[in-house]
């Protein structure tokens, strides 16, 4: 039986970048207002499920060319070092900085070394649930 | 300069290893890690002037400080004669060994890190003064020398030997770090120069012998004294240059290490002289006892250094009965056993190295297709000839020097009058002289079995020739020091020996001079070790001759009595039982695993509360209930029951996800934005994963579930539900401790630099467990990819173990 999922097609192209944005935003956003790199991660996933339901794997595959257990190494890579940064300031093992500097564009904005673990974070969600959702959606 | 790093020179090196096997292929890998040993050497023999003055030399490395443990290298005369041999033999094994391993067909790579590993962790054993880095240098030479023994990985003898070897000396070593923490919590210190100087107190102290026989376990089972033994013969499967190395020169003398290193805290127990002593010489007389038996070459020699560690053992024992009695012959004993050990190491190293050689040109080690080999191998021949004479205690080689002290010590403990020896003692010359006569005969019998007499008829499964000079080098330059030893004992005495002995015994003396021992060759006619070694060459030469006739007499002993059989059976006793014990409960159903699970939570969750009458309902915490949650419980409820009553796979996917909506909505009525949209996103996911999925799911069915068996669900739900809700209630209704909110509220802005608190838990202040859990996710992320594209690649076959 073939469906006609035209509608769904059309509005999954939009609406996947929105809520891509929107997990962006929300991950910078953390530190002061609800979000961060666990919840940006998840929802990239939700925008990639989305697609997945929409398209269906392999066009999701071609359209994101990444291998996704590489993408848990280097989360895993990005919040390990972070942690492990502070010993050679011979301050203890995850101690964070930040400081506050006037950025062009931004205005007065917070540079927080917890935001580069947060990123590990988001990047070993998305990893890991695009990875489980691949290999057990592929097992057909 | 910190010599202490100098311990982990050889391990960093072997991280350089691999990369030369795989890149350098023109030069055998071997001569890289030749100039490691060899340089250590070289910087090591400049201790020799403070060691012969007395004097010692430390160096410190931080590693916890907080618990007391760090790398302490602390160089006396005792630890000295040990670094200096494990770096000497080290270099000459690791020269012998370019010529024994084939660049071309072997895993060099392996080999060598292996080797190299080693070479630290037994230098990190003789150095170490803490002795929790001590334990843990100890562990480190266990797993090197189970992945050496198991280098030739593809036979089935190379994986029993290692894995015997390992359970043995594991077994051992943990023993004998009980005894460390005992000596920890009576010295108050991890330190062995600080227990020493506090030992005098330790007497009396309820865990005093319970340490020391811990201790000795640890010693026994590591330098294969009896019973634990059983072990070395086996590990011989490894490549010869290992066994010449660890197993002969260096990892096995650990265990006498230790009890020399030891002697002057527990030698005043009665307990420490008669074990030591009575275990060593009665590992001396089994040992060479059973070398005759065997007909492996290699065998021979490993029977033949247990029974020399034995030896040296008794000959420790009889040096701590130095603290007893003011007779100089006891410290005399100490002596003798830092001599010999030096003796063993370069007699025993050879013969090792003979043994590989007649191997590497023949074909076989077995002793009876060999013979008249002489002709053919003269230079390995006279090398053999002079280790094995040394090992008989022929003059003049340095075995005999050694063998005449040991005579001489045995003698004496006849006329220690202490702790029931003046009764007993006579048992201790008589077994000596047995044993020593045993190892006349198996020196004999490798040596001139191997290259005296006939060829054998069948011929041998390679021609065989002299082995190439590169080969020949290593057991050369020992056998040269197994004469010069003969000729300048005393040199060799106040260089290495006496330093050493005042490690073993340092009340009793201020300056290494003052170890008033004199080596000497001929002592007159009327000394009795001297009727006792020319009997000894006589009746061992009369059982040499007739061996044919009495060899027989091993056959007696029935397979099933041995030690090995014991230890066969403990392991399959231990394999089995565990099997049956975990068969009883792991009934491969899911539901059963569930039922334990929950049914303990209930169990011990309510016993707690009750317990300790913690169950309180505090009204007035409550907060007033609004129409929306009284609306959001409603459908939180109906969603649950569809789930139930639903009567397809996708009616209670999709109920699912109503239940964790109206979870979120929960979460935005209380004001906890965060959970709030965490949830939703979690749900969302969840409820896509399972529409992917569900397809592969199996059809709704009740499993095969009866009416009891849905009591029993109804039940253990029921349970978990009540005592969930049980907890929440009481949690709620007091705080044992204040609340940490307020404290993140203070220092959310100031300290961490960020404002959603909940966010800044997560990466900053319990950051830890953030970390931990992206690692688990990471593991269950790749654990399922494996899992299932491992399935999908042999659909068929899922037995991973055919």
């Amino acid at each position: 039986m073939k469906t006609n999922d035209v509608i769904l097609q059309t509005t999954t192209k939009f609406v996947f970048f929105i809520i891509f944005l929107f997990s962006i935003h929300i991950f910078f956003a953390g530190h002061y207002t609800p979000g961060g790199g666990f919840v940006g991660g998840l929802l990239t996933t939700g925008a990639i499920v989305l697609l997945l339901l929409a398209f269906d794997l392999k066009t999701v595959q071609k359209a994101l060319p990444f291998n996704f257990t590489i993408v848990i190494g280097i989360g895993l890579l990005l919040a390990l070092g972070t942690a492990a940064g502070s010993i050679f300031f011979n301050v203890p093992f995850f101690t964070h900085a930040f400081d506050y500097f006037e950025l062009p564009l931004f205005g007065k904005t917070s540079l927080h070394t917890a935001m580069i673990f947060d990123a590990g974070v988001y990047l070993v969600v998305v990893g890991a649930a695009i990875t489980m959702i691949q290999s057990i959606g592929g097992d057909a | 300069m910190e010599f202490v790093l100098l311990i982990f020179l050889p391990i960093l090196a072997a991280l350089v290893v691999p990369l030369l096997f795989k890149h350098v292929k023109g030069i055998h890998t071997g001569w890289f890690v030749l100039l490691v040993p060899l340089s250590l050497f070289i910087f090591y023999i400049g201790f020799i002037a403070t060691t012969m003055d007395g004097g010692h030399a430390i160096s410190e490395l931080q590693w916890i400080p907080t618990l007391g443990i760090s790398f302490v290298a602390y160089i006396d005369g005792l630890s000295l004669l040990f670094t200096l041999l494990i770096t000497g033999i080290g270099a000459l094994v690791v020269l012998y060994s370019i010529f024994y391993l084939d660049k071309d067909k072997e895993k060099l790579g392996n080999f060598y890190v292996y080797l190299l590993l080693f070479m630290t962790a037994m230098l990190g054993v003789v150095q170490s003064d803490n002795v929790i880095t001590l334990y843990l240098f100890w562990e480190l030479t266990s797993i090197s020398s189970f992945l050496l023994i198991g280098y030739w990985y593809t036979r089935d003898g190379s994986r029993f030997g290692a894995l015997k070897s390992m359970m043995i000396t594991v077994f051992g070593g943990l023993m004998m770090l009980g005894g460390f923490v005992l000596l920890g919590i009576m010295g108050n210190s991890f330190s062995i120069r600080e227990l020493i100087a506090t030992a005098s107190t330790f007497v009396g102290h309820e865990f005093f012998t319970l340490a020391l026989v811990l201790v000795l376990l640890g010693a026994f089972t590591k330098s294969a004294q009896f019973p634990f033994y059983i072990w070395l013969p086996d590990a011989m499967e490894a490549p010869t240059p290992v066994s010449s190395y660890l197993h002969s020169a260096t990892m096995v003398k650990a265990g006498l290490y230790l009890v020399a290193r030891f002697t002057p805290i527990f030698a005043v127990s009665e307990v420490w002289i008669w074990l030591v002593t009575g275990i060593g010489l009665l590992t001396l007389f089994w040992g060479s006892f059973f070398a005759v038996k065997q007909t492996d070459l290699k065998a021979i020699l490993a029977f033949s250094t247990v029974s020399q560690l034995g030896l040296i053992m008794s000959l420790l024992g009889a040096g701590a009965i130095a603290y007893h009695t003011d007779d100089a012959i006891f410290k005399f004993a100490a002596f003798a056993a830092i001599f010999h050990l030096i003796n063993h190491a370069t007699f025993k190293g050879s013969l090792f190295m003979i043994a590989g050689i007649v191997d590497h040109e023949t074909g076989t080690r077995d002793i009876r297709k060999l013979g008249g080999l002489m002709s053919i191998m003269p230079i390995s021949f006279t090398v053999a000839f002079i280790g094995s004479m040394s090992m008989a205690g022929l003059p003049p080689f340095n075995g005999f020097l050694s063998k005449e002290m040991f005579l001489d010590s045995m003698l004496a403990i006849r006329h220690f009058e202490l702790f029931n020896f003046g009764t007993w003692g006579i048992i201790f010359p008589v077994v000596a002289w047995i044993a020593s006569v045993f190892t006349f005969v198996y020196s004999f019998y490798f040596v001139f079995k191997t290259f005296a007499g006939q060829r054998k008829s069948e011929p041998l499964p390679q021609t065989p020739h002299e082995a190439p000079i590169g080969m020949l080098l290593s057991p050369i330059i020992l056998a040269t020091l197994v004469v010069g030893i003969f000729f300048i004992p005393n040199l060799i005495g106040k260089w290495l020996v006496k330093p050493a002995v005042m490690a073993v015994q340092p009340g009793l003396y201020n300056h290494p001079s003052e170890v008033d021992v004199h080596v000497a060759a001929w002592h007159g006619f009327y000394s009795p070790a001297l009727w006792m070694t020319i009997a000894i060459f006589g009746v061992g030469a009369v059982l040499y001759v007739t061996m044919k006739k009495w060899q027989k007499l091993y056959d007696i002993q029935p397979q099933y009595l041995s030690l090995n059989a014991l230890y066969d059976s403990a392991m399959l006793f231990g394999e089995n039982g565990m099997n049956r014990l975990s068969r009883f409960y792991m009934t491969g159903l899911i539901r059963t695993y569930l039922l334990y699970m929950f049914a303990f939570i209930i169990a011990i969750t309510t016993a707690a509360l009750f317990i300790k009458e913690a169950f309180v309902v505090d009204m007035n915490s409550f907060s007033a209930v609004s129409v929306y949650g009284v609306l959001t419980a409603i459908i939180l409820v109906i969603a649950v029951a569809m789930i139930l009553l639903a009567k397809t796979r996708l009616a209670a996917i999709i109920a699912l996800g109503a239940v964790g909506y109206s979870v979120a909505l929960f979460f935005v009525i209380f004001k906890a934005p965060d959970l709030a949209l965490t949830q939703l996103v979690i749900e969302t996911i969840s409820v896509a994963l399972f529409l992917l999925a569900f397809q592969h799911l199996p059809k709704l069915n009740n499993h095969g579930e009866t009416k009891p068996n849905k009591l029993v669900n109804l039940l253990i739900a029921a349970g978990v539900g009540i005592t969930v809700m049980l907890v929440a209630l009481s949690a709620h209704s007091q705080k044992l401790i204040p609340s940490i909110s307020q404290y993140y509220k203070d220092t959310v802005a100031t300290e961490a630099g960020g404002g959603n608190i909940v966010n800044v838990i997560l990466v900053d202040y319990r950051g830890f467990d953030t970390l931990f859990e992206i690692a688990v996710l990471s593991i269950a992320g790749i654990g399922v990819l494996a899992m299932i594209r491992l399935r999908l690649a042999r659909k068929e076959d899922t037995d991973e173990n055919k």
